[in-house]
């Protein structure tokens, strides 16, 4: 687990972060977001000591993480940026190998372990391995940054805006499969974005910050539900009720017995979109795939 | 041309040894000393904004003003030319790395520090690599500029082809002038056309 106790670092020109206190649970992905400059890049990189904080606590795993070499530290905890970071004069099997390398991890078993990640993010080791960082599409390059970031097995990952240079329309499947990933590899995760709809699909928890503070931090549901604040609710939009329902599937909710015309949606489907096709119908019901109906009204009480 | 050539091929093929002697060695000594200069100041912005206005003004002197100016202070022969050579050598290589090293990809850089390199081997393992093919554009100038300027070694008795042109105009041997001359001018355009080559073979690898 992570956990920031009052700890605070002050810039020259301002824009630091401000005695937060945030822990993530064991295995949990607190996703941070909040507007430019409110800090949150600059709280990913106090937890592996990027940045040195002026005051306060941090530990990780229960160790802390100020009294540890920064360098040896930082072998431990899985680091992604944009676009990947990945080393441009190293070959993609190169690159996932990195920290092994650093730890002295002999060939036979870094070979087996760039293999082993490879396969886990989705990309073919025997086709990928041998190829350069500029022949693969952004999205490629992220899942190798993953992979790359999951080389030595740590048990904490940071993901700075991992997702953005991904083209829009893979952008929601390699969220999905990045995170459900790393929920079954029981990683504990600490995610930036500045992207609301990726905070509330990603975290566990969302951390709002502003000015180098923390405004918010709860449950996606519970922060949609319930704003702390005006500056809370705006910044998750005026949408947040419909951003809201996207985080609960027909499933989630009980259904009507009744049985009704249209084309049957399955119990996968997101209330959101549930809504949107009944607005396309002009209808206050629609069928479910698995059985029964869902109604207008079941949407509405799962506020 | 071709028959001075014939008649002193002895003497056209020690100035042209001596030439590439002085060539060679001005160019590894400033190669030796610009490299880990430009590493040791890749990190630290203040000092290498100092050395780069140094050695931009180290460039901008005329060849034949820093022999005249080393003339009192190391005397005359093979090795304060090679001296000034080195000193001609060093301001393009130690430019050329030092933008090349401070240019290396950012993201690059910063995935190396978090994911744990030390230091030293981020500059060595990912910076200093990102920053060849600069350092190499640096080391084709300042081959070229020291095959130019081993032709003013003569001056301070330090040989090479240049003897042959100022040898030629005390004697009003216009043959061997000429030899001279077109000599230095092929051997400076190989060294432009050698090096570049080696860049393009070596950017396609």
């Amino acid at each position: 687990m992570i956990e920031l106790r009052g700890v605070t670092k002050a810039w020259p020109g301002g824009a630091g972060v401000q005695a937060l206190d945030l822990s993530v649970p064991e295995g949990e992905c607190c996703a941070l977001i909040g507007p430019s400059g409110c800090g949150k890049t600059t709280t990913l990189r106090l937890v592996n000591r990027l940045v040195e904080p002026d005051a306060g606590s941090i530990r990780i795993g229960g160790a802390d993480a100020l009294k540890q070499d920064p360098v040896h530290l930082r072998r431990g905890i899985g680091y992604v940026i944009q676009e990947g970071g990945l080393f441009p004069h190293r070959r993609i099997g190169a690159n996932v190998a990195t920290v092994p390398a650093l730890l002295g991890w002999n060939a036979a078993r870094t070979r087996a372990r760039v293999e082993e990640v490879l396969t886990l993010v989705g990309l073919d080791p025997a086709r990928y391995r041998d190829r350069w960082p500029h022949q693969l599409s952004g999205g490629e390059r992220q899942r190798v940054g993953v992979a790359r970031a999951l080389a030595a097995d740590p048990p904490v990952l940071l993901l700075d805006e991992p997702f953005g240079a991904v083209d829009p329309l893979r952008r929601a499947q390699l969220q999905a499969e990045v995170l459900s990933l790393l929920k079954h590899l029981r990683k504990t995760v600490l995610l930036v974005t500045h992207d609301v709809q990726e905070a509330v699909r990603l975290g566990d928890s969302v951390a709002l910050m502003r000015g180098g503070r923390l405004v918010q931090h709860a449950a996606p549901a519970e922060m949609l539900a319930h704003p702390a604040d005006g500056f809370v609710a705006e910044f998750l939009g005026a949408d947040r009720a419909l951003t809201r329902l996207g985080l609960f599937r027909i499933r989630d909710v009980p259904r009507d017995a009744a049985t009704v015309a249209g084309e049957a949606l399955p119990e996968a489907t997101t209330l959101r979109d549930a809504l949107s096709a009944m607005l396309e119908r002009g209808v206050r019901a629609v069928p479910v795939t698995e059985g029964g109906a869902l109604t207008l009204e079941a949407v509405l009480r799962s506020r | 041309m071709i028959g001075w050539l014939r008649a002193n091929p002895d003497a056209f093929l020690d100035a042209l040894l001596q030439h590439l002697a002085l060539s060679v060695s001005g160019l590894l000594i400033g190669v030796a000393l610009a490299l880990p200069a430009a590493l040791l100041l890749a990190r630290r912005p203040v000092l290498a904004e100092w050395a780069s206005a140094g050695a931009g003004v180290l460039r901008t002197l005329p060849s034949l003003a820093v022999l005249a100016a080393l003339l009192p202070l190391l005397g005359v022969g093979f090795t304060p030319s090679v001296v000034a050579l080195a000193l001609l050598a060093l301001p393009p290589v130690l430019l050329h790395a030092l933008v090349g090293l401070r240019g290396a990809e950012p993201a690059a850089v910063e995935a190396a520090r978090g994911m744990g390199f030390t230091p030293l081997q981020s500059l060595l393992r990912v910076e200093l690599p990102l920053a060849l093919p600069q350092v190499f554009a640096g080391l084709r100038t300042a081959a070229v500029q020291v095959v130019s300027g081993a032709s003013l070694a003569t001056f301070i008795g330090g040989g090479g082809l240049g003897d042959l042109v100022t040898q030629g105009m005390a004697l009003l041997d216009i043959p061997q002038v000429q030899v001279g001359g077109i000599a230095i001018a092929l051997l400076a355009l190989a060294t432009e056309g050698g090096f570049g080559w080696l860049q393009r073979r070596w950017e396609r690898a």
